[in-house]
């Protein structure tokens, strides 16, 4: 018995030891999922009572009141994260393929560091940011300036997206077109954009999905609003700021339109972050 | 011709975004400068934070934003390990796997307002009930309630990051040495821990950088109280909260200086540990 693998004795040690280990680690994995499954589950129990058909189509009301809905905060929350994708789409498309097709230029480079910059930065300084830069020049809150934060924080995941999906569209496409002749530019636009669409499709949801539930970067930009407004020069209500309003109020009721929203907020992002990642997977 | 044309109309989108990178840094310091000249290093030692008599210190936030990191880090490192050990080795198919990794997916997207919302309202009268069993002063709300959501808040992203390294190690090096006779937990030592370890240390620097700055959960439970934690259970602050609550209620432009001057120590803590992060995960791929 006297292997390199040591005397009964040691083996024995040896696989308790492993045992052990593996009980403790399952163990401790398996309890901590458990116990943050119950924190959706919380979410959804407390949410689900307060969800019904005027909760969608009425407007907050005061303490106390019945009937009370969340229409101006999900309108509001379609408003920013449009306009956020159309501010930073656009660019985030162009800048990511720039990047997969030049990627040695210096210009390039300094993108990736300055990519990688934006992805670092806490949200709550890009609500800094837009409020200095449109808040103050217009004199007031507005959905614009929350928008515009938003889209900084958007434009990095869309840019990744974007230029990993076109560094992944096959060269010999790339040579096949060129081959029969046809110019780069031209390339570019009806060869490696069209094969990357499927990815630039996944990034601009993911974009939207993590922007969705942003708080922080709209308390001093969006600012919030009780009322139905549909203007872009005006302070607007969003999800995330009803939310946090609601939960921090010390009405009950009000908590619990707070645990609805939280509800619906959740199934949105969830259903766009998961969801596109599912179906262009496949 | 138009080729040309077409590399340098390409080449615009980057230059614009170094330029807005560009500017958001100088907006920055262009809006912390008269709380530099006004306060100087004294900004960083000064311990106090009282509007009413016109003193502006920064030091209980920094040190109040540091600590409550680290205590989340302390928390949520060795249990993101294990996550991450039995997703990415012992269990990598299968349901239980993919239960968990469903579980951590939708958890990572959940956000942070509804952690808040959650620790205000389950966590903090836990925490609270806690307190009164050890005898100090039942807050709920505080540097421990902070930490803990923290920790929830970084295990998702954590755990899925170190799931991603420990998964990478070769299925040849696994199987040669439980070939040769190791125990599993001989080979997650000597094999999977060396290799992974510079993507554990990424995921590490990730979630400190992403923690640091966690706004909304963190306002909500750490009590907002400008001073430093004589003990774990103390409510503090942090520089984000106290920019979440501060900023937009001041127009006193002394004030906002001295904001966006926090903010300025914050971006470079958050951006030192999120390049950090990602220049390991650059490095070894």
């Amino acid at each position: 018995m006297h292997s390199t693998m040591g005397t009964d004795a040691q083996l024995s040690r040896r696989v308790w030891q492993d045992r052990l280990f593996k009980l403790i680690l399952v163990g401790v994995a398996l309890g901590v999922v458990l116990l943050l499954t119950t924190i959706i589950g919380f979410v959804i129990k407390q949410g689900v009572s307060v969800i019904n058909w005027s909760f969608f189509t009425q407007l907050p009301q005061p303490p106390g009141a019945r009937y009370s809905g969340i229409l101006n905060a999900i309108l509001g929350t379609l408003m920013l994260t449009a306009l956020a994708s159309i501010l930073s789409i656009p660019v985030g498309m162009w800048c990511g393929v720039a990047m997969a097709e030049h990627p040695l230029h210096p210009l390039v480079k300094w993108a990736q560091v300055s990519v990688d910059g934006i992805q670092s930065i806490p949200s709550i300084l890009f609500g800094i940011m837009a409020y200095l830069w449109v808040v103050v020049p217009m004199g007031q809150f507005s959905a614009v300036a929350g928008a515009v934060a938003l889209s900084m924080i958007m434009l990095p995941i869309v840019i990744r997206a974007v230029e990993e999906a076109v560094r992944r569209v096959p060269t010999t496409m790339r040579e096949a077109s060129l081959a029969l002749g046809v110019s780069p530019f031209r390339t570019t636009i009806k060869v490696v954009i069209p094969c990357a669409l499927n990815g630039i499709l996944t990034g601009s949801l993911l974009g939207v999905s993590r922007i969705s539930g942003e708080t922080a970067p709209l308390l001093f930009t969006a600012f919030g609003s009780p009322f139905l407004v549909l203007s872009m020069f005006q302070p607007v209500q969003s999800m995330p700021i009803l939310i946090y309003n609601y939960a921090t109020s010390p009405y009950a009721d009000w908590q619990q339109i707070g645990w609805g929203a939280s509800l619906v907020l959740i199934l949105f992002c969830f259903v766009l972050s998961v969801g596109t990642r599912w179906v262009f997977k496949r | 011709m138009t080729d040309r044309w077409f590399k340098i109309g390409l080449l615009v989108a980057p230059a614009f975004l170094i330029t807005l990178v560009g500017g958001m840094a100088i907006t920055l310091m262009w809006g912390a400068s008269s709380s530099f000249q006004q306060a100087g290093w004294g900004f960083y030692t000064q311990l106090t934070w009282d509007p009413v008599h016109h003193v502006y210190g920064g030091g209980v936030f920094i040190l109040g934003s540091v600590v409550t990191t680290l205590l989340a880090l302390f928390l949520a490192i060795p249990i993101a390990l294990a996550i991450g050990l039995f997703t990415g080795y012992y269990f990598t198919t299968g349901p239980i796997a993919v239960m968990s990794q469903w579980v951590l997916d939708l958890l990572a997207s959940v956000p942070s307002v509804i952690f808040g919302f959650w620790g205000l309202m389950v966590m903090v009268p836990a925490v609270r009930h806690f307190e009164m069993l050890l005898g100090v002063a039942p807050y709920g709300v505080g540097l421990f309630s902070g930490a803990v959501v923290l920790a929830t808040m970084m295990i998702p992203l954590t755990a899925s990051l170190i799931r991603e390294s420990v998964a990478t190690v070769s299925l040849e090096l696994k199987e040669g040495a439980l070939a040769l006779g190791a125990t599993p937990l001989e080979v997650v030592r000597h094999i999977v821990w060396p290799i992974s370890l510079p993507g554990i240390g990424s995921a590490i620097m990730l979630g400190f950088g992403r923690a640091i700055g966690e706004t909304m959960a963190v306002t909500m439970v750490v009590g907002n109280a400008n001073h430093l934690p004589t003990h774990l259970f103390d409510p503090t602050n942090t520089i984000a909260s106290l920019i979440a609550s501060e900023f937009g209620e001041t127009s006193d432009p002394v004030v906002v200086a001295h904001l966006i001057h926090l903010g300025l120590i914050l971006l470079v803590l958050s951006l030192a540990a999120g390049m950090l992060g990602r220049y390991i995960i650059r490095k070894q791929s």
